[in-house]
């Protein structure tokens, strides 16, 4: 049982929890995740450590609501309990002075970009975020990703904040203005770590990504989240989860990210009806009826 | 703290004994068990138990007992069945085997004791692994405890996963007065046994009363601990204060084929087909939220030929496959599956396609598999295992249509507890080196055994290498001599 100290909604859907986990603390280092089971029920799901405090023994997470699992815990609040939280997982990004990096954040993979961006900061790296949204109350982290960039760009896909765009066009800005690019390191949507490898790859700019790829055990034992890198199958949790962007099969990871889109969609539209009925008194008896769902 | 076994009370002569047929193993008939996950043996009862151990021929030098990785004093505690005494029968037992109820349904005993039975030269050997079953389940039944009555010797030992070589280690140290704690990198205890090993075979159950088991005997136990990650064994000894570690985390990273399609959806690895359903009932969704690929109506195919490749295949037929089929490269001869499972196997309607080798999975639409094109094999001279190796047969490529593949052709050294652990010796293949016979390691205080060491085998193997760390780690402890 691990217990939530802290919730907040940072942004709609996006929720911050601060839990009990002082073995996780004292050894998260950036770029690594965690699982977590919510209740006996439950899947385990991969997700990002924001940071972690190890003199309380405190992690952070940040839980965008996508399925029934993000839901359920984002419906969870301070003096809750998550059932099972396991890690540090992965393997940390590799922190070192690489000279100028462009550290970009596609939605709430900006939560998994900024301990690596800080930690590249504090190694004498100078830093150039970029960080981007659906619109402008999805922007996160924008405050804490400032304190540890030399410059620090915004863009909202509807132009409701900053600059109208994707993080895309400001690396493509950034090239065509002769910068000199060290390394790019992006965690985002798959499309946009895409098309960020297909803009360095000409470049030869050395680019990291982050994958978030199907994962149970998350400690190499059934490989799920195995991906394609340079024609050669390697597991996520415990070879990644960065990989070199302009190796990764990208198509793959979208196809295998697909395999229980119908399960998925089956237990979200229960669990949001479930929840409806539950907060109509009397309607609770009235069952949910979901297509395809077996009585 | 257990009895001395009684002179035996077999009146039977020794030549009647061998004309007594060996009692079958009442079962759940195929058709029912082959759409549920109820265990298909049901056990024997007191009256066949004893009637089957009236078969022992008490050989003077027990080959049941050499052959038993663990050293099961088979003799004596058949005699004790005979006597009629099934709890001293299972106290001599757990003298040398700490998780009798899961041996008893899972060991490959014609490789082992039953394969050493004196009888089984003429008749068929007795059987040894229902008996084992029969007493540990009498035991549970009766609630009874053998727990240890032995000072503490304040030695504190962590022992790294809670699979069938950790679980001996740290019974085997509990009894002798050391303070254990196991730490488990899943939710749930148990390692294989309950991830990989489907309740038809091995029902969860019985995991949960051996580990309260084991509780009761004073086994500490901690879930959600990556070793290697949350906390490293250099951590563990020298912060946490534990006088020895014993690593035993178990089969590692699945292997896979390496032919083209591998990675279209509906393409599992043996592991991951298997922890879905097992640990994570995902056979159970919606109730469960680990989803799974339906099988109903849907073609299945394992590759490989051992207990995993079955234990998944016939997984696949509970949940609905309409075709099930083996697909193995050797013949049936070389399938390294227990006897028992690849009887049961067939009874349940599984198809097996033997001296046959996938090439490649062929897709239907939409990045999903749509079947998967084999070519045939034939036996030529045996290789480095000794078992004759297959080659292909030129020009002999077919297609079978199908929905879902499990790829159960082994696993390779998971690297987590090697790369963080500094000084650590492993060999080329990533696997930690221990002694064969104390199992140390390279490290001092550090111990290994089970899959990590020698690569994927049995659950009584690893726990007979459990069983030789368990008592070098006690001479460790108590002569400080490394």
């Amino acid at each position: 049982m691990f217990n939530i100290l802290h919730a907040e909604f940072i942004a709609p859907g996006i929720k911050r929890f601060h839990i009990e986990a002082s073995r996780i603390a004292r050894k998260q280092r950036p770029g690594q995740f965690v699982i977590v089971r919510v209740y006996e029920e439950g899947e385990r799901i991969p997700l990002t450590i924001e940071s972690s405090d190890n003199a309380r023994g405190i992690i952070s997470i940040v839980v965008q609501s996508l399925g029934k699992t993000t839901h359920l815990l984002n419906s969870l609040n301070a003096g809750d309990h998550i059932l099972d939280v396991v890690g540090p997982l992965g393997r940390p990004s590799e922190i070192a002075k690489f000279g100028t990096v462009v550290v970009m954040g596609g939605g709430v993979g900006t939560a998994m970009a900024y301990p690596t961006a800080a930690a590249l900061k504090r190694a004498g790296n100078r830093i150039i975020s970029i960080v981007g949204a659906r619109s402008r109350e999805l922007v996160i982290l924008e405050r804490e990703m400032r304190e540890v960039s030399d410059s620090l760009m915004i863009t909202t896909d509807d132009g409701t904040y900053a600059d109208k765009g994707f993080v895309t066009d400001k690396l493509r800005q950034l090239i065509q203005n002769g910068v000199r690019i060290d390394l790019v390191l992006a965690v985002g949507p798959i499309p946009m770590m895409k098309a960020v490898a297909g803009m360095t790859r000409g470049e030869r700019i050395r680019t990291l990504v982050s994958l978030n790829p199907i994962m149970i055990d998350g400690t190499g034992m059934c490989g799920g989240c195995r991906v394609l890198v340079g024609g050669k199958s390697e597991f996520a949790c415990v070879d990644g989860p960065e990989f070199d962007a302009h190796r990764v099969d990208f198509d793959l990871l979208v196809q295998r990210n697909r395999t229980y889109r119908a399960q998925e969609q089956r237990s979200l539209a229960e669990f949001q009806c479930e929840r409806e009925a539950r907060g109509k008194r009397g309607a609770a008896d009235e069952g949910c009826a979901v297509e395809g769902a077996r009585p | 703290m257990t009895r001395p076994a009684k002179p035996s009370l077999n009146v039977l002569p020794l030549r009647e004994r061998m004309k007594v047929p060996r009692q079958p193993m009442p079962e759940q008939p195929a058709e029912a068990r082959a759409s549920c996950f109820t265990e298909v043996n049901l056990g024997y009862s007191a009256e066949l138990a004893r009637q089957e151990a009236i078969r022992c021929l008490e050989c003077a030098k027990p080959a049941c007992t050499d052959r038993c990785p663990v050293g099961v004093k088979v003799r004596e505690f058949v005699q004790l069945i005979v006597a009629g005494d099934f709890l001293a029968a299972a106290a001599k037992i757990r003298e040398d085997n700490v998780l009798p109820a899961i041996t008893g349904r899972v060991c490959p005993q014609e490789d082992h004791c039953e394969g050493g039975c004196l009888m089984g030269k003429k008749v068929k050997p007795l059987g040894i692994g229902y008996l084992e079953r029969f007493v540990a389940d009498y035991e549970q039944r009766m609630g009874v405890r053998h727990l240890p009555r032995v000072p503490p010797t304040g030695k504190r030992v962590a022992v790294v996963g809670s699979g069938p070589s950790g679980l001996t280690v740290a019974g085997d140290l509990v009894q002798r007065g050391h303070k254990v704690r196991v730490f488990e990198a899943l939710h749930e205890l148990g390692g294989v046994l309950v991830y990989g090993i489907p309740e038809f075979r091995l029902p969860k159950q019985i995991i949960r009363e051996q580990l309260d088991y084991m509780r009761d005997m004073g086994v500490e136990f901690e879930t959600d601990v990556v070793i290697g990650r949350t906390v490293t064994i250099d951590e563990l000894m020298e912060e946490e204060g534990y006088d020895a570690v014993f690593i035993g985390t178990g089969a590692g990273l699945p292997v896979f084929m390496n032919v083209p399609g591998e990675h279209l959806n509906g393409v599992y690895s043996a592991n991951e087909f298997l922890t879905r359903i097992n640990l994570m009932k995902a056979y159970k969704f919606p109730t469960y939220d680990q989803p799974m690929v339906d099988l109903h109506g849907k073609d299945v195919a394992v590759i490989g030929g051992g207990n995993t490749a079955l234990d998944a295949i016939r997984s696949a037929l509970r949940l609905g496959a309409r075709k099930a089929y083996v697909i193995y490269r050797r013949s049936e001869a070389e399938m390294p599956a227990r006897a028992e499972e690849a009887k049961h196997a067939r009874e349940e309607g599984i198809e097996f396609r033997m001296l046959t080798n996938p090439v490649e999975f062929l897709p239907d639409s939409d990045g999903w598999l749509g079947g998967v094109r084999c070519v045939r094999m034939e036996l030529g001279e045996p290789d480095a295992s000794g078992r004759r190796r297959p080659v292909p047969l030129a020009g002999s490529e077919f297609d079978l249509p199908l929905s879902v593949a499990v790829i159960a052709i082994g696993t390779s050294a998971n690297p987590i507890v090697q790369s963080t652990t500094p000084g650590l010796g492993t060999d080329k293949r990533g696997y930690i080196q221990a002694d064969s016979g104390t199992q140390r390691t390279s490290r001092k205080g550090v111990f290994a055994g089970g899959d990590i060491v020698t690569g994927s085998a049995t659950v009584i193997l690893a726990m007979g290498a459990g069983r030789r760390a368990a008592k070098s780690i006690h001479e460790y402890l108590t002569t400080n001599q490394w």
